[in-house]
């Protein structure tokens, strides 16, 4: 077995329906799963972003990557490794309020890991962690261990910004304008 | 007629949009899901030719086959459903091939849309990891800029299909026509940036080099850069080889042109791949059939890639100097900076591998002293009686790699074959589309017996339109390719590819097509003659040797160089 690496690819992609399922079917043809997919409007006008994080091989990477912006409508495709990247994750916990106020532990751990409370009702609140996925693992699991019965829990997938201060796709794009000028008259 | 708030049909402004695409030839076939369309283009018969062929699959070989060998982007029109799914083969072809068609089919009303309705397919997602971009009609506002979109989007960069889905409510509603024109599109970098400091290295890499050795593939046809490819091998006395699809970028006849590469291509070529100090691949993207393993493929040499794609930088052999961009630019930029040059010596010493393939395979398969007519002697005397002027169109297998091997050229864009998704039935339709784009030129079609029955309705358009094509069959009563695999690789056991025929002289007359049938050797001149003398179409049926081989071969797997010369 290749070894393989934990890539947080970011694409930025034209706002057209279908686009995530020509990305998906990228992984799909290369058998590599994604760990977690997160959708959203980015920072520019009908430009969506895309924040994919997967753990393939180095040769893998670079097919996806190629594939993906070879795709018609994707802008840019780009991947890296955690050390080119702040990323964080949104997590929301519901617990029963009886558990929250009777259970010393459970309150503590919350209060240990920074969790904020979103909501409170007689039956139920609900808390909310941002960090990183590690942390979000570790409060759940501490959560079980201390035998605090979750009613639910969600986590958003990880979002990124790289380590560099532009987002880099705003100049790819004038660059490019820049660069087809005669055509664009 | 073009007062401003004059509303016409979708349909009228899809045809219209079209006409200012420059659509002149339709290959289509009506249904349900696209008879508006159909009806608005019975008012433009004048300036569309449309041709009915007999299965969608036609279509879309025959407009592949008119984008290859006119330069222009080839069009069919079909239903949704059952007519859609048919053009998937000529699609998929396209898109291995980079030939630039647009397929516009049907698709039942939006409001049905998801209701598993009669003939609903959900085309565009079928069709999205097949082709350049697949997207679907759903309003008649968006018509116009849809179809310069996907003409702007299956001609440029590197070329592909296209697939327009245009739902029926598109067709009827009503909308001003308002012509659109697309050459830019933000997300799509058509021609990619040419780093220069990669051609001053390309250009130091080349002068530096004893023993080049350049690659040409399609990428020079399809960039119109046949003069520039011309000039760059004749400035560096650089001997090149081709792709099958690159084979008639330069005259066969030119001396640096050593002919086809891979696995049945010109054993000099692949020793000398392996031997050669700098590589210098131009429009191209090193397939499996071209390299062989990997593992011991070019492995001394320096590589240099010149591709529009940035995908294939790479992507199979790791390249050294990248250069990105239409090669019609970047070669003229490369043979500006290289210094004249006389390699003769060089060259020269391919001449003894010509000479071993020459005395151990083609003297014996162009000149047989006995037994059944051999495939290359009946290509060859093809490609002789017609100056070698002739497009040559394949279907695949043995018939193929034989006409490749011995059909020769002197005209560019010449050669009409499925390279990448090897379709068998590609040929005759392949082949029409060719007679309509190139009225001017002799076609030439070699198909397998077993190849022909796979479209073998499309001789229903060839007799409608009695398009002129030189069919000319060369029947082994087998599926030779697979054949000549289990002869070698499986022990002789013939699992499933003799084939029972049918009386193919019964079968053309049927369809009023000029036919005949050779079998001896002394007869074959003639019957080419009266081929290629007779009006219109005809189908010349060569009963061949029944277990010839296509040589030489490089074995599956095998280094590239390793070729079997006799089996
Ligand atoms: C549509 C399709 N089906 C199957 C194949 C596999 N295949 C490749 S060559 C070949 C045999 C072709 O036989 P024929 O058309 O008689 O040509 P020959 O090799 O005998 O010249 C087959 C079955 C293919 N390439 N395409
Ligand atoms: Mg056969």
């Amino acid at each position: 077995m290749e070894e393989t690496t934990l890539y947080t690819i970011i694409v930025h992609s034209e706002n057209f329906s279908g686009i995530l399922n020509q990305i998906a079917a990228v992984f799909t043809r290369l058998q590599v799963n994604i760990e977690s997919l997160n959708v959203s409007a980015s920072s520019m006008k009908n430009v969506h972003k895309f924040t994919i994080s997967c753990k393939t091989t180095a040769k893998n990477i670079d097919k996806i990557l190629k594939q993906i912006n070879k795709k018609m409508d994707v802008i840019n495709a780009s991947c890296y490794t955690d050390d080119e990247i702040f990323q964080s994750e949104i997590a929301m916990f519901k617990i029963s309020t009886d558990e929250f106020k009777n259970s010393e532990d459970t309150s503590r751990l919350l209060r240990g890991y920074n969790t904020h409370i979103v909501e409170v009702t007689p039956d139920f609140i609900v808390v909310e962690l941002a960090g990183s996925s590690e942390a979000i693992n570790s409060l759940y699991e501490e959560l079980t261990r201390i035998g605090c019965a979750v009613k639910q829990f969600v986590r958003s997938g990880k979002v990124a910004v790289t380590a560099s201060t532009l987002e880099k796709v705003s100049d790819l794009l004038s660059k490019r304008a820049e660069r087809y000028k005669d055509r664009l008259q | 007629m073009n007062n401003e708030n004059e509303k016409v049909s979708g349909s009228e402004a899809l045809i219209r949009a079209l006409i200012q695409e420059g659509v002149d030839t339709i290959f289509g076939y009506p249904g349900g899901a696209i008879m508006p369309v159909y009806d608005a283009l019975y008012d433009h018969l004048d300036e569309i030719n449309h041709i009915l062929v007999r299965h969608e699959q036609g279509a879309s070989h025959a407009a592949e086959g008119f984008a290859r060998a006119s330069g222009r982007t080839g069009v069919c029109l079909v239903t949704g459903g059952p007519g859609a799914t048919n053009t998937l083969t000529g699609i998929a072809d396209a898109m291995l091939d980079s030939t630039p068609i647009v397929v516009i089919a049907g698709q039942i009303a939006t409001e049905y849309i998801g209701t598993d309705a009669f003939q609903e397919v959900d085309f565009t997602c079928v069709t999205q990891p097949i082709c350049k971009w697949s997207y679907q009609i759903s309003t008649p506002e968006e018509i116009t800029w849809a179809v310069a979109r996907a003409f702007f989007i299956a001609r440029s960069g590197r070329p592909g299909p296209v697939v327009l889905s245009i739902a029926k409510n598109a067709q009827v509603g009503m909308t001003e026509y308002v012509p659109r024109k697309v050459n830019y599109i933000r997300s799509y970098d058509d021609e990619p940036e040419t780093d220069m400091r990669m051609v001053e290295e390309a250009a130091a890499a080349i002068n530096a080099a004893k023993k080049p050795f350049v690659l040409a593939g399609q990428g020079i046809e399809l960039g119109n850069a046949q003069d520039e490819f011309r000039a760059f091998v004749e400035k560096g006395g650089l001997p090149f080889g081709c792709t099958l699809h690159g084979l008639s970028v330069l005259p066969s006849s030119h001396p640096l042109n050593m002919g086809m590469l891979g696995m049945h291509g010109n054993y000099c070529n692949n020793v000398k791949t392996n031997e050669c100090d700098v590589l210098i691949a131009v429009g191209m993207r090193f397939d499996d059939r071209v390299t062989g393993n990997l593992a011991t493929y070019a492995k001394q040499a320096k590589v240099i890639h010149l591709d529009i794609d940035p995908s294939e930088i790479g992507k199979n052999v790791p390249v050294d100097i990248p250069v990105l961009g239409n090669c019609r630019k970047t070669l003229a930029m490369l043979t500006e900076r290289i210094a004249p040059a006389d390699r003769s010596s060089w060259v020269d010493s391919f001449e003894a591998y010509r000479k071993e393939e020459f005395d151990r395979v083609i003297n014996k398969e162009l000149h047989p002293e006995s037994g059944p007519l051999n495939m290359g002697e009946v290509i060859d005397a093809v490609s002789e009686a017609t100056g070698r002027k002739a497009i040559l169109v394949t279907d695949v297998g043995q018939n193929q790699m034989m006409a490749a091997r011995y059909f020769k050229f002197t005209e560019r864009r010449s050669i009409l074959t499925s390279g990448g998704m090897g379709t068998m039935g590609y040929c005759i339709p392949a082949a029409m589309g060719a007679c309509i784009a190139r009225p001017d030129r002799t076609v030439c079609a070699f198909t397998g017996d077993g190849g022909l029955q796979m479209t073998v309705q499309e001789l229903g358009t060839i007799m409608e339109h009695r398009l002129p094509v030189k069919i000319v069959l060369l029947n082994n009563s087998y599926l030779g390719n697979v054949r000549q695999w289990q002869q070698l690789f499986f022990n002789r056991r013939y699992s499933f590819t003799h084939l029972e025929n049918p009386d193919f002289q019964t079968l053309a007359s049927a369809y009023g097509i000029a036919s005949r049938r050779v079998i001896e050797r002394a007869e074959l001149k003639d019957a080419v003659k009266e081929m290629l003398e007779t009006d219109g179409p005809f189908l010349l049926e060569a009963c061949v040797a029944e277990e010839g081989n296509v040589l030489p071969m490089t074995p599956p797997g095998q280094s590239i160089d390793n070729m079997l010369m006799e089996c």
